[in-house]
């Protein structure tokens, strides 16, 4: 099926199998390698993009549904010349090791300080009716659909917290 | 070099770089998601997609196999089966094959690879084998195996016990006695990366882009398989997407997509579905552990007996639970014993720490429960019992060993004091909480290492090792050994890992990978300086090497100047003699933790984590803190959720996935803290450097347990501490 | 993954119409449940039906002072609706329980209610299930039950439905409005939506062939402090062992339902009168009749704690 994707500010035509996944779409036929396959069924977090704003997992959704529609990619955040001041943050406070996980880890990142400043409630928010702010409960229990087996967190919600311009 | 004196005073020691808590040379490619896993390489062009079929059966043997439809399904290039495979070689390091069939060994064995030319085509062709099995009996019941199971030593073979002094009779007779039983349970490395390999053949020589640990290990057993000359493969993992032992050794997806790609006569690439790595791959064997402690009631160890039993396929090898307690804490009588029983459930082998980890999450509760008994604290029970020396060989001594200051310094910054040594005392609101604390353990091993280092007329430096860097930070403690050799700026170093065309290092594993390939980087650059020395016309012994200059006496040149007519290039490798055999070479630490339990649901839930290590110089103390907390993470998943479940009827771990077999999340996981003694192991090598990346796991479920006990005052023993096993134990609600 | 044809529909009984009308046709709209199963082949469509364009993405009053949840909101939107927040944060709370961040993102109200079993028997193929393949009989009894059901159950299945948002609806008395082939609407009230396993366990819901879901609608709200206690190993991202959905009003008076232990989000309104008694007659009464594998007999005294936790905090 033809369909026209947005990546990163580009219309990319593609034509593809029904079967195919966004996050296949985007790695195998798109070569956006950034966007990690981890376990292809929702359960980790790795293969997390932005689509028209909101964070999605990648592998849970067929690239012709998505026609039309942008997607940013961690390609898209920022480049190794160029970092996207969440990427330099977990840079700086060693917020990935393998560096499988980690686009997911940034790309959620960004969209949990947005969804934080948006008001979008969490589990752990004790006034449902207030607005949320970025603490390191708020920050840990956000980004918990991104599993990191080697264990970054700590880092992880360090390096938000310093993009979030609170202390960690 | 061969590394047979005790290290003296050398270039590292000025520590300009190395020591250095700086940002990760490949932190830019992995933060934008420009570094290369295996299943990215684009050097292979037009690749076609490879789907495993794995087996549905635990043990027994196919009927009858039928690939028409696979055969006939759109997309499909090759299909591949034992049969069309011909015979293949075993590798050294795998106890099962990769390839089943007819016979099978075990659950989601594979037993083909489907070639298609897009990946949903593979898959779903994949989908359409069919296959009659005849099941035999197998034995999936560790505790029922373990009746009958042997005596072996560390690998397997049959042994005796090894006792030091009188064991049974100096338990029998000590006034303060402990005898308890411990299990821990199958856990699966679940690294984020799949196994996944893409392989091209070029005539009969093949290239693999796969995900591997060990370069030369995987190249060699690789090649062993196929039965082709080792020199016939060129095996590359510049990046993995973690490993934790599950990728130190071929798997299904290597040798099949080389398999596939011979069929298809073109490149494949294969990564096996997350649902399928539990029962296909390794795993961390579950072990049934009994420790027995005799003390006086002064807290003085008379006695100290562990044994574990655990199950692997036929032909297979123990956890080695049992081996920290040699040497963890003294006592003059002594007994360690393993126990191997047969299992017909997936291979078991190494994870992350393999026997320290599950030995040191029952030795460090037995010690605990000890303490009590006691009377003492457990910090100072555990220093009481502390040893300068190998226990079974007093003259063997610790070439290092901090431990106590490892548990005063923790205990200090932790607050250990406002610990109530009565368990269930402490509330906070609903939450019941406690504090625990464990001893870290994990010995440092040496290992060949070699590497190539390149000098440019620019001043620039290149090293090459086969080294990996599997999330531990390899590209950047090597660049910064080589920084601090070479006398250059950080961003001066290239590092090219990963390759079976550069030296052979010793790789990752163990956590030998950091002093070691670092050693082998020292090597290789000492061979440099000569080299450059030599060019230059200085003398090589009193030649410094500063801030992009060499100086001897008065003189002094620009290092690019030695390449002014041609790169250089010095190649050596780090070997060791019997310092390792006259010292015992080992790491410790302390860990701290504070959890809070859900006085209602029995939810545990980590406040705080301290860990405390001694593991020789820290080469990057900020890559290194990211070890130990990743392993104190891994810890915590050890203790309150991590179990692959066996299910007995039919031989295979039911929770075969990440949603089921449940890691921790970053909402489990509070600030972590952790404290690196200032420490140089100069009986290590020349880095002075041991490793952490283990030693961080070392204790920390235990600790965890402790804690809980010490919130609760209930005692659990069998791993993980799950709600369900101690919720009918907590205090009544009121 | 089987191969399937695909269309998107402009407008709700052509959707319908296009899902009756082929055998092996159905609806996606977040996906985030059936890709996962098809990619398995436990689900394998051979038409998918995207309903994502239909006009089903808003919260609205009711004339009788409830609202009506389109059945394409997102979990995120209702959860963070302000009227939601305010005067159902029961449901705020459960949807915020589930899942990640990502999934809730995605995942629809309605597939919310449409979600299959975590049962590990029934995601994997090998082995025998019921639900999966009507006959084929049940791995799961006299296997690895941990998870699995308490009540409700039945020698076919016992398997639990494993959402939280719907056992918030349950105890809110929502109305599932659904629309068939031929145009003919109608509302199902949540009771009556998910069905006990009994004989078919592949039979989940009381929808017929076609017939889409269009809005999920709440009555007006029932004041009372809310609760949504969830029971899980993990701190986030699991599935529930058991969870508590309750709204209890000032007398002490209130609604109780549980999740992870039923088939369907379990609620005994007769077990409800005895809030007043304290957690442990509601439990008794509730989960009468129960029956707990070795595996998962924990989750009937870890109802009752966790239900006793939510009337402590009512009080506090």
């Amino acid at each position: 099926m033809p369909i026209m994707l947005k990546v990163n500010g580009q219309s990319r035509p593609l034509s593809l199998d029904t079967r195919t996944t966004l996050l296949d779409a985007l790695r195998e036929h798109l070569h956006l390698t950034g966007t990690k396959k981890g376990c292809d069924h929702g359960q980790c977090g790795a293969c997390t993009v932005l689509v028209n704003g909101r964070r999605i997992n990648s592998c849970l959704s067929l690239a012709i549904m998505h026609d039309g529609d942008e997607i940013t990619t961690i390609e898209g955040l920022g480049t190794p010349d160029k970092l996207h001041p969440m990427q330099a943050a977990f840079v700086k406070h060693d917020g990935y090791q393998c560096g499988y996980c980690t686009p997911g880890q940034i790309c959620s990142a960004v969209a949990v300080l947005e969804e934080i400043a948006r008001g979008v409630p969490s589990h752990v928010q004790e006034d449902l009716t207030a607005a949320p702010r970025a603490t390191n409960l708020e920050m840990r229990e956000r980004m918990s659909g991104n599993i990191c087996r080697c264990g970054a967190y700590s880092n992880i919600a360090e390096a938000m917290a310093e993009v979030a311009g609170v202390a960690g | 070099m061969k590394f047979d004196t005790p290290a003296q005073t050398n270039p590292i020691d000025k520590m300009v770089v190395v020591g250095r808590a700086v940002d990760r040379i490949d932190g830019p490619l992995k933060t934008t998601g420009t570094a290369t896993y295996a299943y990215e390489h684009r050097e292979a062009v037009n690749p076609a997609y490879g789907w495993v079929i794995g087996s549905a059966i635990a043990k027994g043997s196919f009927r009858w196999l039928n690939l028409n439809e696979v055969r006939a399904a759109p997309g499909v290039i090759a299909v591949v089966t034992a049969q069309e495979a011909g015979p293949l070689g075993k590798g050294d390091f795998n106890t099962a094959k990769l390839l089943g069939g007819p016979d099978v060994d075990h659950y989601h064995q594979a037993i083909g690879v489907v070639v298609a030319e897009t990946l949903e085509q593979a898959r779903a062709a994949a989908a359409l084998a069919r296959v009659e099995y005849a099941r035999a009996e197998g034995q999936f019941d560790l505790v029922k195996a373990l009746d009958t199971a042997a005596v072996v030593g560390d690998n397997g073979k049959p042994a005796s016990p090894e006792i030091v002094g009188t064991f049974d009779a100096a338990f029998a007779a000590a006034p303060v006695k402990l005898d308890a039983e411990y299990t821990t349970p199958d856990h699966s490395h679940a690294m984020m990366e799949p196994f996944a390999s893409i392989a091209v053949w070029n005539g009969d020589e093949l290239t693999v882009w796969t995900s591997h640990q060990l370069i030369d290990w995987g190249r060699s057993d690789l090649a062993k398989m196929l039965n082709i000359p080792k020199d016939k493969v060129r095996f590359l993992s510049p990046y993995i997407g973690g490993g934790f032992g599950g990728k130190l050794w071929v798997r299904a997806d290597a040798v099949l997509a080389a398999l596939g790609a011979k069929a298809a006569g073109r490149a494949v690439k294969v990564a096996l579905p997350r649902p399928f790595m539990m029962n296909n791959s390794t795993h961390r064997p579950a072990t049934r552990q009994r420790i027995r402690i005799g003390a006086r009631q002064d807290g003085t160890i008379t006695a100290i007996g562990h044994e574990s039993g655990s199950g692997d396929l036929p032909g297979g090898s123990p956890e080695t639970a049992t081996g920290q307690t040699k040497l963890l804490y003294a006592g003059a009588n002594r007994l360690t014993a393993l126990r191997l029983a047969v299992l017909d459930l997936p291979e078991g082998n190494a994870m992350r720490a393999p026997g320290e980890a599950p030995g040191m999450m029952a030795l460090e509760i037995a010690m605990d429960e000890m303490a009590e008994k006691l009377g003492m604290d457990p910090v100072a029970f555990r220093i009481k019992n502390d040893t300068q020396v190998d226990p079974a060989r007093p003259e063997r001594r610790f070439s290092q060993r901090q431990l106590v200051r490892c548990l005063t310094e923790g205990a200090e910054r932790f607050v250990w004091s406002r610990r109530n040594p009565k368990p269930g005392q402490t509330r906070d609101g609903r939450w019941l909480t406690g504090l625990g604390v464990a001893a870290a353990f994990r010995n440092h091993m040496s290992g060949t290492s070699a590497a190539r280092v390149h000098l440019d007329a620019d001043g620039k430096v290149a090293v090459e090792t086969d080294m990996t860097d599997i999330g531990t930070g390899s590209y950047t403690i090597i660049a910064q050994t080589a920084a601090e050799m070479m006398g250059v700026p950080l961003d001066a170093v290239t590092v090219k890992l990963g390759s079976s065309e550069f030296p052979v290092s010793v790789g990752s594993g163990g956590q030998w990978g950091a002093a070691n390939s670092t050693a082998g980087v020292y090597a290789a650059c000492v061979r440099l300086r000569e080299a450059i020395a030599q060019k230059l016309g200085f003398d090589p012994a009193s030649a410094l090497f500063e801030g992009g200059f060499v100086r001897s006496g008065n003189r002094s040149a620009r290092l690019g100047e030695a390449a002014a007519q041609g790169r250089l290039t010095g190649e050596d490798k780090i070997e060791y003699g019997t310092l390792g055999k006259t010292w015992q070479l080992s790491t410790f630490g302390a860990h701290f933790v504070e959890v809070g339990v859900d006085a209602y649901t029995g939810v545990t839930r980590l406040r705080r984590m301290l860990a405390v290590c001694a593991a020789g110089r820290i080469i990057n103390p900020k890559s290194a803190r990211s070890q130990v907390i990743g392993a104190m993470t891994m810890g915590v998943g050890s203790a309150l959720m991590e179990e692959l479940v066996v299910d007995k009827r039919f031989g295979f771990f039911v929770n075969h996935d990440l949603a089921s077999y449940e890691v921790p999340v970053h909402a489990d996981i509070p600030h972590q803290d952790v404290i690196f003694l200032d420490e140089a192991d100069d009986k290590a090598n020349p880095m002075k450097a041991k490793g952490v990346g283990e030693l961080g796991l070392c204790g920390v479920g235990a600790a965890v347990a402790n804690a809980i006990y010490n919130a609760t005052g209930v005692r659990i023993r069998d791993y993980p501490l799950t709600l369900d096993k101690y919720l009918d134990k907590l205090p009544p609600l009121v | 993954m089987k191969a399937f044809t695909y269309e998107r529909a402009k407008d709700p009984l052509a959707a319908a119409r296009a899902v009756a009308g082929r055998p092996g046709a159905k609806f996606i709209a977040g996906g985030t449940n059936l890709l996962d199963l098809m990619k398995i082949e436990v689900e394998v469509p051979t038409h998918l039906v995207d309903v994502q364009d239909l006009p089903f993405d808003k919260i609205e009053q009711t004339p009788q002072g409830g609202v009506r949840i389109g059945a394409l909101v997102t979990n995120t939107d209702l959860a963070a609706d302000p009227r939601i927040r305010r005067d159902y944060a029961v449901l705020s709370r459960a949807i915020v329980a589930g899942a990640s961040g990502q999934l809730r993102n995605k995942a629809s109200t309605a597939g919310n209610l449409l979600q299959r079993t975590r049962c590990p028997y029934f995601y994997d193929t090998n082995m025998a299930c019921n639900k999966r393949k009507p006959g084929s009989g049940c791995a799961a009894i006299g296997g690895f039950s941990r998870q699995l059901g308490v009540i409700g159950v039945s020698k076919s299945c016992i398997a639990t439905f494993p959402g939280d948002m719907p056992v918030a609806l349950r105890l809110l008395d929502a109305l599932v409005e659904t629309v068939d082939p031929q145009g003919k609407t109608r509302a199902i009230p949540i009771a009556d939506f998910h069905r006990l396993w009994g004989d078919h366990p592949e039979m989940e819901t009381v929808l017929a062939p076609g017939e889409l879901i269009t809005a999920v609608t709440l009555p007006a709200p029932i004041g009372g402090k809310h609760y949504y206690e969830k029971v899980r190993d993990r701190a986030s991202y699991a599935f529930a062992l058991v969870s508590v959905a309750a709204v209890i009003q000032p007398d002490g008076s209130g609604r109780v339902a549980f999740g992870g232990v039923a088939p369907k989000p379990w609620r005994v309104e007769a077990a409800e009168a005895l809030l007043p008694q304290g957690a442990a007659a509601v439990t008794a009464k509730a989960f009468a009749g129960a029956t707990p594998s070795k595996d998962n007999a924990f989750k009937l005294p870890l109802a009752t704690r966790a239900l006793a936790s939510v009337i402590a905090q009512s009080k506090a």
